[in-house]
């Protein structure tokens, strides 16, 4: 009967091939896909260092990629001025949507007082859901993760968002609103 | 920390007296819990109460681990072949079809393959597998190569076996008569495929027609 250690193996390496042919002659897939449990864990360090080079790389990629991306915005300038609605459209503690700068940038319009009007891109910060005004609450909501904003300057107060609101600057010639630009905020 | 190297496991399936406690003392043991991992077949069940607990052979060429596709069942450095690691395992079925002692058990409910792996919690603490710790006449040995020698006198542990073309070779021991061991040395798995069973069919004599005189 075979001794188990008789058999000058190391322990890393215990499993033989069912044809009982040497390890060095076996397809190359058999080291790709050990049976050995520690021959499984093992990561060479060419590997290790290959994963930590292509990850930086791609770290810094990105951020490449995001200095382009404020570049551009920055050249392109604001978006047209346009006329949202009248002064009397809209009640004091009341919201109105509408979209700027174009159709696919839902934005809320909110009358705080009788003279102070704010307006704020809907989509909140955290996942893209549609914020919901509560101004007797002083807030925006976002029904999706509990997510709050403040109602006059957009910055997150609870829930999940870190960023506040994209904010949408307004001026007021006679009675009418106009929006006049967006101001994309970090902080 | 890995199973010493001292300790062994031995079957002997001449000891085995069906009572089931190897299958009880399986489900409590903390690597599968709940679930009974080893299998008590009858050998033939129309001629004879005679069964044989089976636990898995952790053979040096696992079976189920070459047909793996998903890279799921590996072996640890003392020669214990775990369960299918749950993140790989697809459950497929291959190992359940290809193990020789069709040890591999497939849980189609959450889809992974759990099998005997040595109770690892315990073994690997030099502690015995729950099987061996309840087996009443010990057909399921956990011990020291000299300590079955001194114990069984008349057996000699054998763990080479023959399936088909495919010689097997296991870390688990089965205990056959010395006598015999000296004659075959390794024990053919798939032996009692060919035997056929006993005919039993009732014939009974019909003493020509009952109806003959019968006038329709």
């Amino acid at each position: 009967m075979a001794d188990l250690n008789s058999r000058g193996m190391s322990r890393e390496q215990i499993s033989i091939p069912p044809d009982g042919a040497p390890l060095d002659v076996q397809p190359a897939w058999r080291q790709d896909f050990p049976i050995d449990w520690p021959q499984d864990l093992y990561v060479e360090r060419r590997d290790f260092m290959k994963f930590m080079v292509l990850t930086s790389a791609a770290f810094t990629l990105g951020q490449v990629c995001i200095g382009l991306q404020n570049w551009y915005r920055k050249q392109t300038g604001q978006p047209p001025v346009r006329r949202i609605a009248s002064v009397d459209d809209i009640a004091v503690g009341a919201a109105i949507g509408f979209a700027y700068p174009d159709e696919h940038e839902p934005c809320l319009l909110v009358r705080l007082t009788t003279n102070e009007f704010v307006a704020f891109g809907q989509k909140c910060t955290h996942l893209s859901c549609a914020v919901i005004p509560q101004p007797a609450e002083g807030s925006f909501y976002c029904p999706c993760h509990e997510g709050r904003f403040d109602l006059r300057t957009g910055v997150p107060i609870a829930g999940p968002p870190r960023r506040p609101l994209t904010r949408v600057v307004l001026e007021r010639r006679g009675q009418d609103i106009y929006a006049v630009g967006v101001e994309e905020r970090t902080t | 920390m890995p199973k010493p190297d001292d300790l062994h496991f031995f079957i002997d399936p001449n000891r085995c007296i069906g009572c089931q406690s190897c299958l009880h003392a399986c489900t409590e043991c903390d690597t599968h819990r709940g679930e009974s991992m080893i299998h008590l077949e009858y050998v033939n069940r129309a001629e004879s109460v005679q069964t044989v607990p089976v636990v898995c052979m952790h053979c040096e060429q696992p079976t189920c681990a070459e047909v793996c596709p998903a890279d799921a069942i590996k072996r640890t450095s003392d020669g214990v072949v775990q369960s299918a690691r749950k993140p790989r395992c697809i459950a497929c079925g291959n190992c359940v079809v290809a193990c020789p002692f069709g040890v591999p058990e497939l849980y189609e409910d959450r889809k992974i393959m759990m099998k005997c792996d040595m109770c690892y919690d315990r073994s690997s603490v030099g502690k015995k597998p729950m099987c061996a710790t309840v087996c009443p006449s010990q057909a399921l040995f956990f011990g020291t190569r000299e300590e079955i020698e001194r114990l069984r006198p008349q057996s000699t542990p054998i763990n080479t076996f023959q399936f088909g073309a495919q010689t097997i070779t296991t870390q688990v021991h089965m205990m056959v008569p010395r006598a015999l061991a000296t004659r075959a040395t390794y024990v053919d798995v798939a032996a009692a495929m060919d035997e056929q069973p006993r005919s039993r069919a009732v014939s009974l004599k019909v003493i020509g027609d009952p109806f003959a005189d019968v006038e329709v």
